[in-house]
């Protein structure tokens, strides 16, 4: 009994405890945000949350409430993301497509070089409006998790539906051809 | 004469362009990557391997040093790029100079007072008899101790 008491084994129960502790902890805090899929899968659409960033390439800030009224196809990317590089032809297909129908698709460079994702812009000929997500503000405001991630807000300004990863043709015509 | 006069004007136009080689590069990217993260991984640059947006990183990092940019330059552009979470050494992080020090001596206090504390409780449980040695002692002290001497003489052990 006197042993079981005794300081040392005393500390390595607390430092088991606590490296107990921390790892429960990193992994509760690592969970992804799921809040979204939840409230569709009730059939709710959540008002998305307000997003003010800088614009990419300069030029002052650029806001989600600045497209209040129009359908937005808001796409998270990065210049260093194959998948990313997949799907931006189609995504400015159907920028073209749903300028012509009050839409928009707002592309937010995450966590990125200016310059590469210039380089990016050129090379796929986007012409859709960009920010700059430069500290992951955007990332926590909507719960991204992986590269892409798209998601698909009507003129209410509600979330319909989103895409964790690359969006294809599929997507795009079930989840933003109603909305037009 | 002409020969002459050519030749100088050659060498001063030389001149600055051997003072700028001198001057350039200012650094290299061995001595940044482990002094700034890799926003996307979460560690530092340096421990960030092969991944696609540390090896981009990367590359900015060398075109800035190829611009001959400093050192303390680089980590301006890369703050421009990340913000203040790109940098790896919380001294760097804002502008707080007491927040500086206190960053570094809070942790070395820290450790400071707990190793203070286990020496002191490993000293006072040694004292109290916790240790091997304590307890020997206390057991060949009493009457157990005398017929453990004995039964050890008649075994001869």
């Amino acid at each position: 009994m006197r042993k079981a008491l005794s300081p040392v084994p005393i500390a390595v129960v607390c430092v088991l405890l606590a490296l107990i502790a921390l790892l429960a902890y990193g992994l509760a805090s690592n969970e992804p945000d799921r809040g979204v899929e939840q409230a569709l899968g009730r059939g709710d659409a959540e008002p998305a949350p307000d997003l003010e960033l800088p614009k990419l390439g300069g030029g002052g800030n650029g806001s989600l409430a600045d497209y209040r009224g129009k359908v937005v196809v808001l796409n998270f990317w990065a210049s260093w993301c194959e998948p990313c590089r997949a799907e931006s032809p189609l995504l400015q297909r159907w920028h073209r497509r749903m300028s012509a129908s009050n839409g928009t698709v707002l592309g937010v460079d995450m966590l990125d070089i200016t310059e590469d994702a210039q380089d990016f812009i050129d090379q796929y000929g986007l012409t859709y409006p960009m920010l700059k997500d430069k500290d992951g503000h955007g990332i926590e405001t909507f719960g991204v998790v992986q590269y892409p991630e798209t998601f698909v807000i009507d003129r209410a300004g509600r979330i319909t539906a989103v895409r964790r990863g690359p969006v294809d043709e599929q997507f795009m015509r079930t989840e933003v051809g109603p909305l037009l | 004469m002409r020969r002459v006069a050519l030749l100088a004007s050659l060498a001063l136009l030389a001149l600055p362009a051997a003072a700028v080689a001198q001057d350039c590069p200012k650094t290299t990217l061995g001595d940044i990557e482990d002094e700034v993260m890799c926003p996307v991984c979460g560690t530092p640059l340096g421990l960030a391997s092969e991944a696609p947006q540390a090896q981009r990183e990367r590359a900015y990092i060398e075109r800035l040093i190829a611009r001959c940019k400093s050192k303390d330059q680089v980590k301006q552009a890369l703050v421009a790029e990340f913000g203040d979470g790109v940098l790896a050494l919380p001294g760097d992080q804002g502008h707080d100079e007491l927040g500086d020090v206190l960053v570094y001596a809070v942790p070395a206090l820290g450790i400071l007072l707990a190793a203070g504390g286990i020496a002191f409780a490993v000293v006072r449980w040694r004292r109290r008899g916790g240790g091997p040695g304590g307890r020997r002692d206390a057991t060949l002290a009493g009457p157990d101790g005398s017929r453990l001497d004995d039964d050890m003489e008649r075994y001869d052990l």
